[in-house]
This record gives structure tokens, C-alpha cells and sequence, in this order.
């Protein structure tokens, strides 16, 4: 029992509350939503420490005991999520403090986002099947409404997608979790390890489950072939709320995966994990060739989103601890790198007024400091060193070759260049050639300290991850121990009650 | 709205709104051992204020209820938070269900717990959402979304 | 009647496809809410269908009388249409507003953000 487990999900629930309930003052939202996010930040590294120090955390929700009740369950893959939610969360608070006028606070912004946050870290930390089920919508739900925030027609058109996709994935995700109950009586995620470990004759019919699990979630983490809405809608909605998106949305349903594909369907890896061993190598490629095609900033992003995923898959597919080790450490930096390249995105076009390569240039002699800002994290997104990227990239790649996969490995190094050379071309149409005749319009060229202020925290959090690789890495290796360790997991939920 | 309301309509509105609150404060009160509870008792007191809408028109609802819908859904939620923190005081779980008996005059007993307490909160988060929804709807109809 | 409903809830999911792969936006919200109702009703036939009393002990007593039905499925599937009623209120909120904003329930006229 532990009150670190509860508060990543009771303060943005409280602070969310709070902004409903305060609905008319734009101060007290402005206020909560920086000191909240604030909150949930100490309070996510609170729980990292504790879980680092005492192990895996469990609370007994409303003292009804395993697995009847619901159980929230973190772990140090849960704990780092959270950490890295909150890291995210608390810059883009403080750059929708800049940017996100009253037209935006007026449908309710910072109440979505704090439930946004109250979904994303329920999700993280729970550790009961259906309780997942409620945390995801709870997620979507606030996601639906902050995406249209504006309602801008392409806003509306993309909404229409995302929300769509996300609800099939949602009734997939809902029957799969009927039939696995109707299997075993239960829905704690460590009972129903425990249940599923000898599945005797019904051992088909298991997998299949786990199958409907991978689909459902595979739309979530928008792996291929089910990815179409992520670029369809992630560069409709203002900077704030797409790279919010960015960094976590999908993630959680990578987290998704990774807690389901090492805790419950471990029974036939032979087959799911090379099934997701193809998905990796597919949702690698088809993102990164989709971002070769495009012209505008956000979506060259949010193709690169895709793609990123594939690496996370790849670390999951490949099951051994090294490369579960970099699955989990290219999930920390991605998140972190991911979102501030947004950011960043935002940052050109309130000093260019457009996100269309074409009507951009010319900003290296213009603001040499902002040119090397986007460097770091796009740099560390193609991999280079010694920026957080390669020692992701690196670690999944030893992996692939350790376990004889070279097939995915070569695919891993062909998407890597293919990653340098898009934002080679943000590079060069933003920063380097020429700014055009005719430009958009600059938005609001202000030098407002905290417009830049997340974005450099985060580069720099991309850096520091890049040279301590060591501890970074031991905090993924102790985090991937604990995924191929369910029986740990079992006992630190079930073992206490009985 | 330009649409003429039915006098019956209107005359029985004004009639049920009173008591179908009434009936949702009976659900709400005696929830949690008996068939009843926040949740119905929400829906019920909603759908009164809905038929209220149908009968009147927003306004005349927006009076009733007192407050922007959202604000109540907030108060709603914090309510409930908030049932869960005496049992995190007492040592146990969040949202574990604490119960305290007052004496009575008489020698009897009244126990009272968290439970009704998150009921009320619940009770509170349904009506919010429930209004928050239908008026959005509403609204929608009357006043065309800009562009 | 495991068989019975599993040939619902079948035609249900087979309704639902057909209706989201119609043009009509109206239709895909028609057959997101049938994809719903489809999910509720499989678990509530996944969980057991019992010809039990409702599961209410008798004061006094620890554990109910004789066969009752199990309520965490009934549980489950109450949570999923609070879910799913939210959800089908904003989609027709959102709908709404996209045929204002567009002009069209065609959604081929809606492949904008796509390319």
C-alpha cells in the first residue's frame, strides 16, 4: 500500500476538477494547469523512486482485495510512463500558457487536458484488464474534444478519423476483454497471467484473444496497417494539443502492448511475437516512406510518429531482455524528442505564419538559436550520436543481431537513414535555403521566454539522456527485468492479499 | 426556438420537474443497500431537467439547474474525490469505505459512511455531464456552429 | 441460447461493418453504436447466460441463495454503455458540426487532411 501509486492519477483528476468547477476564471485555469501539471511532475518522480527503491508498488483500491478489486499496479515501466507523461505534459502546459489564447480556454482546454492526463496515467498504472478499458476511453474522450478545440473544417475532417478508428479499436478492445473473461472468471491482469499460464486445451483459442488484443492496440499505438488516422489528424489541432498527442497518445497503446505481450500472451511467442516482429518491420517502413512524401512540417512529424513506433514494436518483438532494454529506452526518448519536435513546429510558425515547407526558409540567419534547437531532437530522432537517438537505435539493432534477426535489423538501418534524410529536408527548407518572395504572414514573432523555454528544457533533457546513457540504460535494463519477470508482478499483487 | 410549446406539455413540466427531483433525491438517499444510488438517481433527476428543456427552453433549464452544467460536473467530481481521502486518512486504500455511527436521542444509532458521499458526487457528475451534453445539443440546433 | 446469441451478436458486428462502410457519416455513427452494442451483448453472453435470480443476498445472510446471475458482467457492460453513451454524444456532436463545416454527409468529400 502506497500513496505514491495514487497520485499520478488523483492530482490532474483533482486539478481537472478544480478547472470544471472554476469554469469562468481563465486565471485559475491557467494557474492549475501549470501548478498541476507541476504537481503530478514531483509526485511521478516520487513514485519512480519509490518503485526503484522498494520495487513494484501496489495499492488495494477501496481495500478490496485481489483480484476482486481493482488494483493499481506500478511497476518500473509504469512509474518511468508516468515520469515521462508528466515531463511532457508540464512543457506543454507551459507553452499553452504562451500561445493558447481565450478562444481556446473557452471550450475547456485545461479541464481536457487534465483529464487527458488522468486517462494516460490511469492507463499506466492500473492493473486490471477492464479498469484499462475505462482509463483508455476516459483518455479518448478528452483526446476527441481537444482535437476538434478550434473547430477548424480540417479539424472536424480529421476528427472524423481518428474518432472512428479509435472506437473500433475500442470494441475490439471491449469484446476481447468479454471473451477473456468469459474464459477465466477474471480480470486482474496478474490473475489472469497466472490463469493463462497452463491453458491446456484452449491454448488457440488464447492466442486469439491475444490476437484481438494486439489489433485493438495496434490501432491505439497506430502500428501498421491500421495507422491511416494518426496522420490523417495530428497536425490539425493547435501545436499545444498535437504535441501533447505526439508524445503520448499512441504510446500508451505501445505501453499497452508491452504490458499485455510479456504478462498475459506469453504462452505461443513463437507466433505472436514474430506476428509482431512483421508489424514492426512494416509500420517502420510505411511511416517513414509516407514522411518522404509530404511537404508540411506537423505531418512529416506525424509519419515519423509511425515509424518511431515500429523501433518500440521491434524491441517488444524481439523478446530478449537487451532488447526489451531498448524498447523501454526508446520509449523514453522518443516521448521526450518526439513532443519538443512539435513544439518546435509551432515555434517556426508563429515566426513564418505557415507549415508548408515551401512558404518556409530562410530561418538560419534569421534565428541561428532556434535552428540549433531543432537540431537536437532531429538529429537524436535520426539517430545520431551521441544524442539520445543512437543509444536507442543501437541497443535495439545489437539486439536484432544477437538474436539473428538481420532481415529486420537491415530494415531498422534503412528507416534510420531514411529518418536523417526527412529532416535533412526540414533542415534545408526551413532553416537553410533562402526565405521565399511572397511568405505567410508571421503569427505573433514574440520572444516570450516561455514559448521557448519548454522546448529547450526538453532538447537539453535529449542531450542529457545522450551522455548519461549509463544510468538512463540501467533504469531500462531494471524495467525490462521486471517485464520478463511476470512472476514478480504476480506476487507483488496477488501475494500480499492471501 | 421558434417552435410553439404544447400547453400540455408545458403544464405537466412544470408539475414532474418538482417531484421526479424529488423522487431522484428518494434514489440518491437510498442507495448503496437498497436498489438506488447516485447514478440513477443522476439520470433521473437529468432526464426531469430534459423533459424541462422540451417543456420550456433552455433558459428557463439553465435557471433551474443555477449554474454552468460544467461547474457542476467539476463540484461533482471533486465531491467524489474527496470521499476517497477519509479512507487514505485512516491508513487504508484510497476510496475505501470509512462508516461512523452518530448516536441518536434515544438510544438509537445512525451510521454514516463515505459511500453516500461519493454517491452525491456521482449524483452530481451525472447531471452535470447529462446537461452539459444536451444543452451542447440544444445549442447546436439553435445557433448554427460559426463558418 | 449460447447459440442464439452468438448468431445476434454476429449479425450485429456483420450490421455494424456494413453500416461504417457506407459513404454516409450519419451511417458510420449508426454503425459505431451497433459495434458497441455488439461488444456489450458478447460479453454479456462470454460471461455465462444463467437462469438465475439477480444477485442480491438476503439480509442477514453471507452468501446469496442458490444460482444467481453474475453481476460483474452486468457490471462491465453498465460501465461500457456509460462509456459508450458519452462517446455517441460527442461523435454526434462532431458530426454535426463536420456537416455544417463541410456541407456534405459524403464522406468522400471529406479527404482533405488524407494526401
Amino acid at each position: 500500500m502506497s500513496l505514491a501509486v495514487i497520485l499520478p492519477i488523483l492530482i490532474p483528476l483533482s486539478a481537472g476538477a478544480l478547472s470544471l468547477a472554476l469554469w469562468r476564471s481563465h486565471l485559475a485555469q491557467r494557474l492549475l494547469g501549470v501548478f498541476g501539471t507541476g504537481a503530478l511532475l514531483l509526485a511521478a518522480l516520487w513514485l519512480l523512486q519509490r518503485v526503484w527503491l522498494d520495487g513494484i508498488q501496489v495499492m488495494y483500491m477501496g481495500n478490496w482485495p485481489a483480484p476482486f478489486g481493482i488494483v493499481l499496479v506500478a511497476d518500473l515501466l509504469g512509474a518511468i510512463m508516468v515520469l515521462l507523461a508528466a515531463i511532457t505534459a508540464f512543457a506543454v502546459a507551459l507553452y499553452s500558457l504562451a500561445t493558447l489564447g481565450a478562444e481556446h480556454e473557452r471550450f475547456g482546454y485545461y479541464p481536457l487536458l487534465h483529464m487527458l492526463l488522468a486517462g494516460v496515467c490511469g492507463a499506466f498504472l492500473t492493473g486490471d484488464i477492464f479498469n484499462l478499458y475505462v482509463w483508455f476511453e476516459v483518455m479518448l474522450v478528452a483526446s476527441f474534444a481537444l482535437l476538434i478545440l478550434g473547430g477548424e473544417r480540417a479539424q472536424m475532417e480529421g476528427a472524423i478519423k481518428y474518432v472512428t478508428l479509435n472506437l473500433i479499436s475500442s470494441a475490439l478492445f471491449l469484446s476481447a476483454i468479454g471473451l477473456l473473461y468469459g474464459l477465466t472468471g477474471t480480470l486482474n491482469m496478474a490473475d489472469l497471467a497466472l490463469k493463462l499460464q497452463d491453458t491446456g486445451e484452449a491454448e488457440g483459442l488464447v492466442t486469439t484473444i491475444g490476437l484481438m488484443f494486439m489489433i485493438a492496440f495496434g490501432i491505439k499505438a497506430a502500428a501498421f496497417p491500421l495507422f491511416f488516422w494518426l496522420p490523417a489528424s495530428y497536425h490539425t489541432p493547435p501545436v499545444a494539443v498535437s504535441a501533447l498527442f505526439a508524445g503520448l497518445l499512441t504510446k500508451v497503446g505501445v505501453y499497452a502492448l508491452f504490458r499485455v505481450f510479456t504478462l498475459i500472451f506469453t504462452q505461443d511467442t513463437a507466433f505472436t511475437h514474430e506476428l509482431l516482429l512483421w508489424l514492426a518491420a512494416f509500420t517502420m517502413l510505411s511511416g517513414v516512406l509516407g514522411a518522404a512524401a509530404q511537404f508540411e512540417f506537423r505531418r512529416i512529424l506525424s509519419f515519423h510518429i509511425v515509424s518511431q513506433i515500429g523501433y518500440m514494436l521491434l524491441g517488444l518483438a524481439l523478446y530478449t531482455p537487451l532488447a526489451l532494454v531498448g524498447g523501454v529506452f526508446y520509449l523514453m526518448h522518443h516521448i521526450i524528442v518526439k513532443a519538443n519536435l512539435f513544439l518546435i513546429s509551432g515555434l517556426v510558425y508563429r515566426l513564418r505564419g505557415s507549415f508548408q515547407l515551401k512558404e518556409l526558409g530562410g530561418l538560419y540567419r534569421e534565428r541561428p538559436g532556434l535552428a540549433l534547437l531543432f537540431l537536437i531532437p532531429a538529429l537524436s530522432l535520426a539517430g545520431l550520436p551521441p544524442l539520445s537517438g543512437f543509444f536507442a537505435k543501437f541497443i535495439l539493432v545489437r539486439a536484432g543481431l544477437e538474436a539473428e534477426r538481420y532481415g529486420v535489423v537491415a530494415v531498422a538501418l534503412l528507416v534510420s537513414l531514411l529518418t536523417l534524410y526527412s529532416m535533412v529536408k526540414i533542415w534545408n527548407e526551413v532553416f537553410w535555403k533562402a526565405a521565399p518572395e511572397q511568405g505567410a504572414a508571421a503569427v505573433a514573432p514574440t520572444n516570450n521566454a516561455l514559448l521557448y523555454a519548454p522546448a529547450i528544457v526538453l532538447a537539453a533533457l535529449t542531450v542529457a539522456i545522450g551522455i548519461g546513457a549509463e544510468p538512463v540504460y540501467r533504469l531500462a535494463e531494471q524495467a525490462a527485468a521486471q517485464l520478463l519477470d511476470p512472476q514478480a508482478y504476480i506476487a507483488a499483487v496477488l501475494g500480499e492479499a492471501s | 426556438m421558434k417552435v410553439r410549446h404544447s400547453r400540455i406539455l408545458r403544464t405537466a413540466g412544470d408539475m414532474l420537474l418538482p417531484l421526479l427531483l424529488l423522487f431522484s433525491l428518494f434514489l440518491l438517499l437510498r442507495g448503496h443497500d437498497l436498489p438506488g444510488g447516485g447514478f440513477i438517481a443522476g439520470l433521473v433527476a437529468s432526464a426531469a431537467l430534459a423533459l424541462y428543456i422540451f417543456s420550456r427552453d433552455m433558459r428557463s433549464a439553465r435557471q433551474v439547474l443555477g449554474t454552468d452544467p460544467r461547474s457542476l460536473l467539476g463540484v461533482g467530481l471533486i465531491i467524489a474525490i474527496l470521499s476517497g481521502v477519509p479512507g487514505l486518512l485512516a491508513g487504508d486504500a484510497f476510496l475505501t469505505s470509512e462508516w461512523y455511527t452518530v448516536p441518536l436521542p434515544g438510544g438509537r444509532e445512525f451510521t454514516l459512511g463515505t459511500p453516500i458521499i461519493f454517491d452525491i458526487g456521482v449524483y452530481l457528475v451525472v447531471i452535470g455531464a447529462v446537461m452539459t451534453i444536451v444543452l451542447s445539443l440544444a445549442e447546436a440546433e439553435e445557433r448554427p456552429w460559426k463558418r | 441460447m449460447e447459440t442464439v446469441m452468438a448468431f445476434v451478436v454476429g449479425g450485429l458486428y456483420a450490421a455494424a461493418v456494413y453500416m461504417m462502410l457506407r459513404r454516409s457519416i450519419v451511417k458510420l455513427v449508426i454503425g459505431l453504436v451497433l459495434l458497441g452494442n455488439a461488444a456489450n451483448l458478447l460479453i454479456f453472453t462470454a460471461g455465462g447466460l444463467t437462469r438465475g435470480a439477480p444477485p442480491l443476498i438476503a439480509e442477514g445472510a453471507l452468501l446469496p441463495d442458490g444460482a444467481v446471475a453474475d453481476p460483474l458482467t452486468q457490471a462491465l457492460i453498465l460501465t461500457a454503455i456509460v462509456i459508450g453513451f458519452g462517446v455517441l454524444a460527442f461523435a454526434v456532436v462532431l458530426i454535426h458540426r463536420a456537416y455544417e463545416v463541410v456541407q456534405a454527409v459524403n464522406m468522400d468529400k471529406m479527404k482533405d487532411t488524407d494526401t
